[in-house]
């Protein structure tokens, strides 16, 4: 793979990160790298570790314990950090399978969005009218149960309540899980659009390689819990293995 | 305009002044009770709303905060004998100031076995909890000196909680009186945490840990709080059981496991996600072995578990869920009565909207 000059200054930096599930190991220390205004993805199959890798950067508690190796996060170790500190530090986790609070209304998931954001109120209120602005069917639905939603519905909800943080960085999970072929165009349309014009910096996890190459930067492969392939976006869709393996031919 | 069509329109707003009437006809019945009532029934509405505040315990932690406990039993009695033991060395103690202690104790308590719950949870925390109410009731026939063991330990004659000259209240109103603005104050209590941020984020916990997690909740530090809140409440009840009874006894034979089991119990008919649910839970336990004919006590556990099952089948939610979803049938039969609905389409899903409320709102 080409090395590529990537720009801005790095955001996020993952040194030989090893995750252990008891006598499995779901992580054999990967590296990777994220810069400031990318967009990032790591492709790859079930049970490649994407998931785990996403949960360890956003310290997810019951993951941190079992992982090694070092994350840098704006110039800081974050590895070993609560999940709750580093969302502090401007970095916005949306779990897979959409993971909405089922039985608040939306505008109450939204607000549990800011949880953090305590003191400026005035922001807040600008960015869940911008959500509204950017979500219109959320709009319509303010005051439903967020379990009712549709599945592409909740995923814009989960997408739009990581946002209502405020973040400088985000971490997306698999946003097409579950969805049906159309609505998944919807949401990498949505990623594109919030890549343009929100200045957010994201690393976007995925299984459908086609999509998540076509809105990225920079890419990386992730097989059984190890990297083994990465570059600039285009170049790995144009990659004779990559293809053979992820883009159908 | 129809009536009907008139009151789909008013809904929220009638929904809103309903509430507050309901409030208000709940506390007015609540004040008229004792004045009703002879002293012996007034005891067993004290004992009502002692058991009610250690179920309301239980609401707040298993109902809006997805942990369990079996061991309540211990945080109330650690409030009861809080109470027994400071009044019984100290008579010139204040009663009252003694709850704030038995609060506090219980409080702490609960911090404390709320640590490990961080690391278990479900079926195992259950365990470990039960594990505590069984550890109480030997640690009271262990420190029998001070506590009175299985023999129980009161206070000395003429230490009774007794009503002050100026109310010209007899002695059971007075300590019926005290303890209703105290309950009334922990339901006050109750219903502000759950609407508060720290409630909300309780709420996510209990519906997602990792996605609450992720969004800035610091998980640990609002599930530690809400089990020492949950405890609080329950040791609030012990004393307050103690304060008003006749004669203020306490002994080990009833800080059991079963003390711990009916609490759930009244949790579980009033309603898991509800504030005034567990009071209405707390008069059923306390009052079923009332309409049991005296000669068949032994049927009561019996009637009890037969309830539960039913209740298990026909109102999941308690008799405050049943209630909320009768309402909202209500309301829909209003609705289709006023045919102001645009299409059946909307309404269902409207009901279903209802359906779901009844699990995270409190009444």
């Amino acid at each position: 793979m080409s090395d590529a000059v990537r720009p801005g200054p790095t955001v996020l930096s993952v040194r030989d990160l090893v995750v252990t599930y008891g006598a499995a190991t779901a992580l054999h220390g990967i590296s990777f790298e994220v810069h400031q205004g990318e967009v990032v993805t790591i492709i790859g199959g079930n049970g490649a570790g994407k998931t785990t890798t996403l949960r360890t950067v956003s310290g997810v508690s019951e993951v941190i314990q079992k992982s090694t190796g070092e994350i840098t996060f704006r110039e800081q170790r974050i590895d070993g950090m609560p999940a709750h500190r580093i969302a502090k530090m401007g970095l916005a986790h949306i779990p897979e399978g959409r993971r909405v609070f089922p039985q608040l209304s939306v505008a109450e998931n939204l607000e549990l969005g800011s949880f953090r954001r305590r003191g400026d109120r005035a922001a807040v209120a600008e960015d869940l009218a911008d959500m509204y602005r950017r979500f219109p069917v959320l709009a319509e639905r303010k005051e439903q149960y967020a379990g009712l939603l549709s599945g592409g519905e909740q995923q814009m909800l989960a997408i739009a309540r990581g946002l209502m943080a405020g973040p400088s960085f985000l971490v997306m999970d698999e946003p097409s899980l579950g969805l049906a072929p159309l609505i998944v165009n919807q949401m990498f349309e949505i990623i594109q659009q919030l890549a343009a014009d929100s200045g957010v910096t994201i690393l976007l996890v995925e299984q459908v390689a086609t999509k998540a190459l076509a809105v990225a930067d920079y890419a990386y492969v992730l097989e059984s819990g190890a990297i083994t392939a990465h570059g600039p976006a285009g170049e790995l869709a144009a990659d004779p293995l990559v293809k053979k393996a992820y883009l159908g031919g | 305009m129809s009536a009907a069509s008139w009151a789909v329109e008013k809904r929220p707003t009638l929904v809103k002044v309903g509430r507050w009437v309901g409030w208000i006809g709940i506390i007015a019945v609540g004040l008229y009770l004792p004045q009703a009532f002879p002293p012996f029934r007034v005891g067993q509405f004290n004992t009502i709303m002692a058991y009610g505040l250690a179920a309301l315990g239980l609401a707040l932690l298993t109902g809006f905060n997805g942990q369990i406990s079996i061991g309540h039993g211990a945080f109330f009695g650690i409030g009861a004998y809080t109470t027994v033991i400071i009044v019984g060395d100290h008579p010139e103690f204040p009663w009252l100031a003694t709850t704030a202690v038995g609060a506090l104790l219980a409080f702490a308590v609960g911090i404390v076995v709320g640590l490990p719950a961080l690391r278990i949870r479900g079926l195992y925390l259950g365990v470990v909890t039960l594990a505590l109410a069984l550890l109480f009731r030997q640690a009271l026939e262990k420190y029998s000196d001070l506590t009175g063991g299985s023999q129980g330990r009161g206070v000395p004659r003429g230490q009774k909680f007794s009503a002050p000259d100026w109310t010209g209240l007899a002695n059971d109103q007075w300590r019926y009186y005290v303890i209703f603005v105290i309950v009334v104050g922990c339901l006050v209590l109750s219903r502000n945490i759950v609407k508060s941020r720290m409630g909300r984020a309780a709420v996510a916990i209990r519906d997602n840990e990792t996605a609450a997690e992720v969004l800035g909740v610091n998980v640990a530090r609002t599930k530690v709080l809400m089990f020492g809140v949950s405890a609080m409440l329950a040791g609030i009840g012990g004393s307050l059981l103690v304060i008003g009874s006749p004669i203020p006894r306490v002994s080990a034979n009833s800080f059991t496991i079963v003390l711990s089991i009916t609490f759930l119990v009244a949790l579980v008919v009033g309603g898991a996600t509800s504030i005034l649910g567990p009071i209405i839970g707390a008069a059923f336990v306390v009052l079923l072995p009332e309409v049991v004919p005296h000669e068949q006590q032994v049927l009561t556990p019996v009637i009890l578990g037969a309830v539960l099952i039913a209740l298990m089948l026909v109102a999941p939610d308690g008799v405050v869920g049943l209630s909320r979803r009768s309402a909202s049938w209500a309301w829909r039969m209003l609705a289709r009565a006023a045919d102001t609905g645009p299409d059946t389409g909307l309404e269902t899903g409207d009901s279903s909207k209802e359906q779901l409320q009844l699990d995270s709102r409190e009444s």
